[in-house]
């Protein structure tokens, strides 16, 4: 079959291009900045390319220490949140979708009514209670809050109630316990859920701003998101590492996303139209 | 949203255990119970308690050293809803909303057209919409300031070679709140284009082909089917959209600090301000609450509307 070069399929390419190039620029100049000598970040008229490019700026935010720490906090914390946040729910969906106990719609009718409660509003009563636990300035202050997800439970259930009984019912014919049934039945059946579920859980506790910025105030417990809110301020205006550290800041997440594109365009299809 | 009570005999029981429910073991009644806990748990602990908590406090005069309370019923409540503040703070919420809501609905779906194919291309395309989605808040905020800039900034630059006058985008009343909408469309509009693009990839070809033998074309096909067969998902996305623009702070907070002169102040930085910074626990739970109504009234519209569509599709 040969494709026929109509004007509508032409223009569709090159709108779509020209979208996408619109939607880079903001990253590429970024990036550019990041590689400028500084007293040539502030030129006017600007200068598109650097004359002569130079990683200083990342050298000298590197070495000012901070970024290291607060990438290693982000990765303690955002792999903490998803693990527990897997974990919990898939439990959570296995109890509600498979089990019957006393009160078991009453306890889901509540998690869904949940789902409404937006975290903005609860900032303050829970800094209380993190002050009364001694949790403040710690990771497990900046993760429990994050783990408690509905919305995961109400999406993990829904997904479980359409697995088949059968698989499960030659599991237990075979002897397996319950424990057994989630981890070796119901987890493998439904690993694409679970994959988008994590990736999503993952860059939303990466990227969390306002609870790990109420929680921390000790500089070295600060997330990157949180301690790159200071560096405008430290920096002056030096802002060839300014952008350099926006660069580290958003980079591992931009390599998380190219390196999963396919999951997580799938599962927002997944969770998001079917759920 | 319909909670199912599992039939009597369940036709997951074990063929082993033909016994009736009545004479379950009090193991076998609990053990969901189990399940659920670790979950119930931290639901309980950290979005439940302090849900009541906060409430509770907003009867209160607290501190935020929480040493004396002193009961003030109505007062808080009453307080804010004469506080020119609350006011102007939940105004420039709402206009943010009102902004932002149409061009991250409709950029979505055009995005989501024209990367709905196969191959390099597409791949890359859809990399380049979503692609600022992932970036935290702080490092979106860092390099939309510094395009901002007067002088040297990228947008003031390319104004100036096009032979147009500087904007001083972040310290003008009117232009801040557009500055904002602008950095947050091309932030979170990748989320929606995903939306938009597992629902197109949802149509099945035969609907096509069948427009196709009737001789349809590229128009036809877009207008009378393509747009029709996406009102559900633009529904689900209009509701998502506006409970997210509702409770915009992030953006703001890093881009203006609510400035100039409070004209972007949304209604989360001023609970923020007053629990945080005036350490008034009390009236900042108080209008979290009120705050809270709104994003509920909200939901619960837009569900009925969702839920009368559904019937309607049946």
């Amino acid at each position: 079959m040969r494709t026929t070069w109509t004007f509508p399929k032409v223009a569709s390419i090159v709108g779509a291009v020209i979208l996408a190039v619109i939607w880079l620029v903001p990253l590429l100049w970024a990036l550019d900045t990041s590689l400028k000598p500084e007293p040539e970040t502030t030129l006017s008229p600007i200068t598109w390319l650097p004359q002569a490019p130079t990683t200083e700026a990342y050298r000298s935010v590197v070495e000012q220490g901070d970024l290291i720490r607060w990438f290693m906090n982000s990765s303690v914390v955002s792999i903490l949140v998803t693990a527990l946040t897997l974990v919990v729910s898939v439990l959570a969906a296995y109890g509600f979708s498979r089990t019957s106990f006393p009160g078991r719609r009453v306890l889901f009718g509540l998690i869904i009514a949940g789902i409404l409660v937006p975290p903005q509003v609860l900032i303050v009563p829970l800094f209380q209670e993190m002050t009364g636990l001694g949790l403040v300035d710690t990771y497990w202050g900046i993760v429990l809050p994050q783990v408690v997800a509905p919305v995961m439970v109400f999406v993990l259930k829904k997904f479980f109630d359409g697995i088949s009984r059968d698989y499960e019912d030659a599991a237990r014919v075979d002897g397996a316990t319950r424990w057994r049934i989630v981890w070796s039945v119901m987890v493998p059946m439904s690993r694409p859920i679970l994959v988008a579920v994590g990736i999503f859980t993952f860059i939303g506790a990466w990227n969390n701003f306002l609870w790990p910025f109420i929680v921390t105030t000790d500089p070295s417990m600060m997330t990157i998101p949180v301690g790159l809110a200071n560096v405008q301020g430290s920096y002056g205006l030096r802002y060839a590492q300014i952008m350099a550290s926006a660069v580290l800041g958003g980079l591992p997440l931009l390599i998380v996303y190219a390196l999963f594109q396919r999951h997580v365009v799938r599962g927002v299809g997944d969770a998001g139209i079917k759920g | 949203m319909t909670v199912q009570t599992p039939p009597r005999v369940t036709p997951g029981t074990p063929a082993t255990a033909a016994k009736p429910e009545t004479g379950k073991p009090w193991k076998e009644r609990w053990a969901g119970l189990f399940f659920v806990a670790p979950f119930l748990l931290l639901f309980a602990v950290f979005l439940a308690w302090p849900t009541v908590y906060g409430l509770w406090n907003s009867f209160f005069n607290t501190s935020l050293a929480g040493v004396k309370q002193e009961f003030l019923g109505l007062q808080n409540w009453r307080e804010m809803f004469n506080d020119p503040a609350v006011w102007s703070s939940l105004k420039n919420t709402l206009v943010f909303t009102a902004m932002s809501t149409p061009p991250l609905v409709i950029i979505a779906l055009v995005m989501a057209l024209l990367a709905n194919r196969r191959g390099v291309l597409g791949w890359l395309l859809r990399f380049s919409y979503f692609a600022p989605f992932v970036l935290p808040a702080t490092v979106v905020t860092l390099i939309w300031v510094w395009i901002y800039q007067p002088g040297f900034g990228l947008v003031n630059g390319l104004l100036t070679a096009g032979g147009f006058a500087e904007i001083d985008w972040l310290n003008t009343d009117n232009r801040a709140m557009l500055a904002v909408v602008i950095t947050t469309v091309w932030w979170t509009v990748g989320f929606n284009f995903l939306l938009y693009l597992a629902a197109l990839q949802g149509i099945p070809a035969q609907v096509y082909e069948a427009a196709d033998i009737d001789g349809a074309n590229g128009r036809q096909k877009l207008f009378r089917i393509t747009l029709p067969l996406l009102s559900r998902t633009t529904g689900l996305i209009v509701v998502l959209q506006l409970v997210a623009s509702l409770k915009i702070f992030d953006q703001i907070y890093l881009m203006t600090n609510g400035g100039p002169n409070y004209a972007t102040r949304p209604i989360i930085q001023y609970i923020y301000q007053n629990g945080f910074t005036n350490y008034r626990i009390g009236y900042a739970s108080a209008i979290s609450y009120m705050f809270f109504a709104i994003i509920v009234i909200v939901a619960v519209l837009q569900f009925k509307l969702f839920a009368g569509r559904k019937e309607a599709d049946a």
